[in-house]
């Protein structure tokens, strides 16, 4: 894939979406619901673009990474509890220690190929989800709540204005994509996607796979548990459904896979457009309790399967009137 | 530890076993014959067991008597997601077929929530109830009439794919559709018949569930997830192995529910599969 960021009219576009990102909370400040919905598109974005490290390069398609962001967040809330310490600790230990975990689950699951890795990595979340909700020291299925503190950047908690969780994931968001931008480009990412492409043929130049896909794994869980954390600091509570629910694991591989695998802006075009679907849609037809919204959501959902197969992106592709080239779609 | 009590959680390990064994080689046949795993297989339980229920609220029909209609419907139903959908995207990426599977799954729930609500369902008083005490055994009616009826359906099902004309073309078709496809096998036919089967199964579980288990829109979910497992567990494709598998995490989360905590129950299923695929890579069945 050519680096299209790079082309003198990607990189205007790219800074014209960061400006008019950046501009965002001055235009919807006054309102509370968009700027939460904007704040949830960001994160999933981020978490997207964890998966999309993993599932998209190396081509390893979990759907148990909600372990991590759950990880992650129950890091954050515990550290705080427990020891009272900054958040800021715990992010960073909510970052370190779910990629440590991504580790060791990956020594493992790496050894499966295909549907088995994919249930593997199902069963060991589903495993920790339900160890979860029995285990008294992490607050069992009730859940533990995050010590309200005074607002400010020390404490990384904000009452009245919430515009500055935004900002927050708005930079993690930036951090991360620019990261994926250099991962992209370097030998690292170029094993990576020559492991999904033929793992064989990387063994036999003398690569490890194993370590490779570790090492993406690690990379993958810890922006995930990054995202836990500051999921944690947003809403001050965490419990084993709400954090390490099957959903959490399924939905951030549907944004990044529906956005599109291996490429940059798919998880955050995929989050740009599913979570406002599901939101809006929630707000203005399920008023009856009838679930109207995931019925329509369910039927885009086929829609797209059928018509666009090869993701949102590739539905940009088609009318990017800067691309170069198509990029081919895999078929698996 | 008395001999009742095991007898006990024997019977009532099997009633479950095969419940998800049945859904289990529902999977596992279509997948063999296609490579697509069908995420919406735990909705088609649940729709099968709201008609089993609807059936018995509107008419008074037992569960047992509309067993074999639920599942000539569902047989139905899986045909016509074959053609209405799933042929769409045959020739498409696995992400693709991922998604068109998915996208039904949150549909049907949906739709199930849009008529019936998020209430709990269950079929109460049907001949299949109450308790029948064999040597001092005291076993719940329900669970025996699982345990027997699909392990019954589970036989029928053996005869017609190993011992017929129809499920040789079948098993041709899942070894290697290509194969098939030049010695004259109509391979879209045996898809079809696949999604046909495999769904006709599941409205046999949800007959057989419907005596002893609520019905909500997202019952599906918690048995379809152990039949994910029991299909990797046997081995991607293999009949034999989502049988096996079935009965063994049967018996495993009984014992386990039983002897740890029911919290916990599916945790040793978790893990034996884990140990297993270690052990072998494509589980117990798997080709190699």
């Amino acid at each position: 894939m050519p680096s299209r960021v790079t082309s003198p009219a990607g990189l205007a576009a790219l800074l014209l979406l960061l400006a008019v990102l950046i501009a965002l909370p001055l235009l919807i400040g006054e309102r509370p619901f968009e700027l939460r919905m904007a704040t949830v598109i960001l994160l999933f974005a981020i978490m997207g673009q964890g998966w999309n490290v993993l599932g998209g390069y190396a081509g390893q398609v979990s759907i148990g990474h909600g372990l991590y962001f759950g990880l992650g967040a129950y890091t954050a809330v515990l550290l705080a509890v427990r020891l009272d310490l900054s958040p800021w600790i715990g992010l960073l230990a909510g970052t370190l220690f779910p990629a440590f975990c991504a580790v060791l689950v990956g020594i493992p699951c790496f050894r499966l190929r295909g549907h088995y890795f994919v249930i593997a990595t199902l069963v060991v979340a589903e495993s920790v989800f339900q160890i979860f909700t029995v285990w008294e020291w992490v607050g069992s299925a009730v859940g533990i709540e995050m010590p309200v503190k005074s607002e400010g950047w020390a404490n990384f908690q904000f009452h009245r204005d919430k515009t500055p969780y935004y900002y927050i994931a708005l930079a993690m968001l930036v951090l991360v994509t620019a990261g994926k931008w250099w991962l992209h480009r370097s030998r690292l990412g170029f094993i990576l996607r020559a492991i999904r492409d033929e793992e064989e043929a990387v063994r036999s130049l003398g690569f490890s796979p194993q370590f490779y896909k570790s090492v993406a794994m690690a990379i993958s869980g810890g922006i995930l548990g990054a995202a836990g954390v500051f999921h944690a600091q947003y809403v001050l509570f965490v419990d084993p459904f709400s954090v390490l629910g099957l959903h959490i694991s399924v939905l951030v591989a549907l944004f990044a896979i529906m956005g599109g695998v291996g490429t940059l802006a798919g998880p955050i075009l995929g989050a740009a457009i599913l979570v406002p679907m599901s939101e809006y849609s929630r707000v203005y037809l399920s008023g009856s309790g009838r679930n109207v919204d995931l019925l329509i959501y369910g039927a885009l959902i086929m829609l797209i399967a059928v018509y666009r197969p090869d993701g949102l992106m590739g539905l940009w592709q088609r009318v990017n009137p800067f691309r170069r080239q198509s990029v081919p779609v895999r078929k698996g | 530890m008395s001999e009742q009590l095991i007898i006990q959680l024997i019977v009532s390990g099997l009633g479950m076993g095969f419940i998800f064994a049945l859904i289990a080689i529902g999977l596992t046949l279509i997948y063999g014959v296609m490579n697509v795993v069908n995420f919406a297989h735990g909705e088609f339980l649940m729709l099968g067991m709201y008609a089993s229920y609807l059936a018995y609220a509107t008419w008074g029909a037992d569960p047992l008597v509309t067993l074999p209609f639920v599942a000539a419907a569902m047989f139905l139903f899986g045909l016509m997601v074959y053609y209405l959908l799933i042929r769409k995207v045959l020739t498409g990426s696995m992400q693709s077929q991922i998604f068109a599977t998915f996208g039904l799954m949150v549909f049907l729930q949906a739709l199930a929530q849009f008529f019936m609500g998020a209430d709990y369902f269950a079929v109460q008083n049907s001949y299949l109830s109450g308790v029948i005490t064999l040597g001092g055994v005291i076993l719940p009616v329900p669970q025996v009439a699982a345990l027997v009826g699909s392990s019954l359906a589970t036989l029928v099902l053996y005869g017609l794919v190993f011992r017929t004309g129809v499920g040789r073309q079948l098993r041709a078709a899942s070894q290697d559709a290509q194969a098939a496809s030049t010695l004259g096998i109509n391979a879209s036919g045996m898809y079809a018949l696949a999604w046909g089967i495999g769904s006709a199964c599941v409205g046999v579980a949800a007959s057989l569930l419907s005596n002893f288990y609520y019905v909500f829109p997202r019952v599906g979910a918690i048995f379809v997830l152990l039949a994910y497992v029991a299909v990797a567990l046997g081995g991607f494709g293999s009949i034999h192995g989502a049988l096996v598998a079935g009965l063994l995490i049967g018996l495993l989360q009984v014992a386990s529910g039983f002897f740890i905590s029911s919290e916990l129950k599916f945790v040793p299923v978790y893990m034996l599969y884990l140990i297993v695929v270690l052990l072998r890579p494509r589980g117990l069945f798997g080709k190699m």
